[in-house]
């Protein structure tokens, strides 16, 4: 299987206009929410009720708007890793993989570490999340590279061994567990917590962390040299090559910085909510990252929308379980058809701005 | 305890039993790659058929119904596969992804709202083993064939057919021209668009074959995420068999033993813990990948669209 992303990336990151993306956004969100509406009334549920118990959880208290924030941290981090690959032309599904590695290495380094003041643990412990995902996603970026196999396949083994792993580690017999019968590590230490901010709430912060991650992402990819090699190779490898970039090193770059955005994904999630790790503290973050990446049109402003958008399903549909008795797998079947509805995009309204090789060689080497 | 007691007939078994649904699932995307559309979505295809046949063996009490409901359901997303990719001309991984979240999606959901059962639907009747009384007879390799039901001889049954169609008669020709040079196929008055949308549709009907398989024969009931990756594992065995229907039953066997084998092991008790032991046809897939496979085997225009301009 061998098959790029360049005519994807074109049709979605060379916009006419932002009316044109914020219209994309839009419609693919109602479509979204149609979908979901008529799976819930199918299922002799009341979407009104649902989607009012939805949006009441999310925006009716400040606790709940908290949550809100705290669910869209992990998937802003994990929609920026999904997007900078596919800048690369590499589709990095295994984003949920990395991210659990990410929160394992996270989990250990910050009860296992110790000693330290909280300016090094905290900073030292985030560090190994992100390494652990670089990491991991290096090993799909170098069977891209150099022997061509395709990332979708190769992301999605990595990311079953990756559960694996963390299962292990924290299984009855496993080497990270904790004392008692909870599968999950110790609690990190406090020096390496995120605490919350806003006193009754669990509001740790880490948006903050998502939101810097989210601004350097846009400076690194359009006001950079990297950034520069990073889109010439997504557009074209073969034009980016004959320009003199090394198409391979770039690529096993663009993966090593996706794969750490979402380690650090993971990351922030253990130090900051969970305070420990457990093999199911992601509920699919790096699955929903896909949609948001795509639906936030692969900018990191965008991005920050979709992520909100689906912090807000995430943490909504805890009430509107409660309340209307609609389970939250629906949201997964809201990212599945958001993400077709982005991917019909280009053909819905934007026929005729199909790039020729010769045009992205021309401005490869402008 | 002694490692070597596993490999005995009963390993063989297991393999034919785990490599079943993957022959199924890897056949159907050999023929939808061959033709130039690639299918990501064999995965959640796979799931969705695993559904359909629980859910519609639960209320006609046949796993034959629930079966070709599988069948039925995978050659309808296969069509709306068919027809984002080749006719829309969306991008044909990106639109495999999204089946594949949805298959997340409304299966646990409707596991909740039909029978209120987070996990796992209720037991359905399943497909028994056939006992075909001159195999099960058979010196030493007997018991292979005891466990084994139809739709495991229909799986090595399609393989055959599969590769002699491919391979021995004008419609396998054509259909491999449209997927190494759609234009050229055209001149020459071949329908590219039928043979690809013909190719796909029957991608989506073979995998939700197999996922009927792992429900309804396997395990007589739906449980969540069944699949396990084995979409994208056949996917692997599709280009471990070098886009061929025989190559593909090899290495499905070759996946089909991996899993066997780790079963067998955590049984016996081996002192490898048991998630680690599960990696290992993931493992597996990965090292076969990367180390046996040509870069230049796949046809030539897969994952394009053509236009016929």
């Amino acid at each position: 299987m061998k098959f790029s992303f360049t005519e994807l990336i074109h049709r979605i990151t060379d916009r006419k206009s932002w009316l044109e993306s914020a219209g994309m956004f839009l419609g693919a969100t109602v479509v979204g929410l149609l979908f979901g509406a008529i799976v819930i009334w199918s299922s002799n549920k009341s979407p009104i009720v649902a989607y009012t118990a939805l949006f009441s959880g999310a925006f009716g208290s400040l606790y709940g708007f908290t949550e809100v924030l705290m669910s869209t941290t992990p998937l802003l981090l994990a929609g920026l890793s999904v997007a900078f690959a596919f800048h690369c032309g590499l589709f990095n599904i295994g984003a949920e993989g990395q991210l659990m590695l990410g929160g394992l290495a996270a989990g250990w380094a910050g009860y296992a570490i110790q000693g330290l003041p909280w300016y090094l643990h905290l900073p030292l412990a985030l560090l190994c999340g992100v390494a652990a995902g670089a990491l991991w996603s290096l090993i799909a970026g170098a069977l891209k590279a150099w022997k061509g196999i395709h990332e979708v396949i190769s992301t999605i083994m990595l990311n079953y061994i990756a559960f694996n792993i963390g299962d292990y580690m924290v299984s009855s017999n496993g080497p990270l567990k904790a004392a008692g019968i909870i599968p999950a590590t110790p609690y990190v230490l406090n020096t390496a917590r995120l605490l919350p901010i806003i006193p009754n709430t669990r509001f740790s912060g880490g948006i903050f962390i998502a939101l810097v991650m989210a601004v350097l992402m846009g400076y690194v990819l359009w006001h950079t040299r990297l950034g520069y090699r990073i889109r010439a190779v997504g557009k074209s490898p073969s034009a980016a090559e004959y320009a003199g970039i090394p198409p391979r090193q770039t690529m096993l770059l663009a993966m090593a910085i996706s794969g750490g955005l979402a380690g650090l994904a993971g990351a922030v999630q253990v130090l900051g909510l969970s305070y420990r790790f457990s093999s199911t503290f992601s509920p699919g973050y790096g699955f929903d990252a896909i949609a948001i990446a795509l639906l936030g049109s692969l900018h990191p402003f965008g991005i920050v929308l979709a992520s909100l958008l689906f912090g807000i399903l995430h943490a909504g549909s805890v009430k509107m379980q409660q309340t209307a008795g609609v389970s939250n797998d629906i949201i997964y079947a809201i990212s599945g058809i958001i993400i077709f509805f982005v991917a019909l995009r280009g053909v819905l309204v934007n026929f005729q701005s199909r790039f020729s090789h010769k045009n992205a060689t021309a401005k490869v080497q402008k | 305890m002694n490692i070597l007691s596993v490999f005995n007939i009963g390993l063989l078994a297991a393999t034919l039993r785990g490599a079943t649904p993957l022959i199924f699932a890897a056949i159907g995307v050999t023929y939808a790659e061959r033709s130039g559309v690639t299918n990501i979505g064999v995965e959640g295809i796979m799931l969705f058929g695993a559904f359909s046949a629980v859910l519609v063996t639960y209320y006609t009490k046949n796993p034959w119904i629930g079966v070709l409901a599988a069948v039925i359901v995978g050659g309808l997303l296969g069509l709306v596969h068919a027809w984002t990719s080749i006719t829309l001309k969306a991008n044909q991984i990106v639109t495999g992804a999204a089946v594949n979240l949805l298959a997340v999606g409304i299966p646990n959901y409707l596991l909740i709202a039909i029978w209120n059962q987070p996990g796992a639907s209720p037991m359905v009747a399943n497909i028994k083993p056939l006992h075909i009384a001159f195999l099960a007879n058979l010196p030493i390799i007997g018991p292979l064939f005891n466990s084994q039901n139809l739709l495991a001889y229909l799986a090595i049954f399609a393989a055959i057919v599969g590769q002699i169609i491919l391979f021995h008669t004008p419609l396998g020709l054509h259909i491999r021209a449209v997927g190494e040079d759609p234009r050229a196929a055209d001149t020459v008055g071949i329908d590219v668009y039928k043979l690809r949308y013909l190719c796909v549709i029957f991608s989506g009907m073979m995998a939700g074959l197999g996922g009927a398989y792992l429900s309804v024969a396997q395990l007589s009931m739906f449980t969540k995420q069944m699949t396990q990756g084995r979409g994208f594992i056949a996917m692997g065995a599709m280009i471990f068999g070098k886009w061929t229907p025989i190559g593909s039953l090899g290495a499905c066997l070759l996946f089909g033993f991996a899993d066997a084998l780790q079963l067998a092991l955590q049984t016996i008790g081996v002192s490898i813990p048991s998630d680690l032991l599960m990696t290992f046809p993931y493992v597996l897939t990965l090292i076969a990948l990367a180390g046996f496979v040509g870069r230049s085997a796949a046809p030539a225009a897969v994952g394009k669209p053509y236009d016929k301009g």
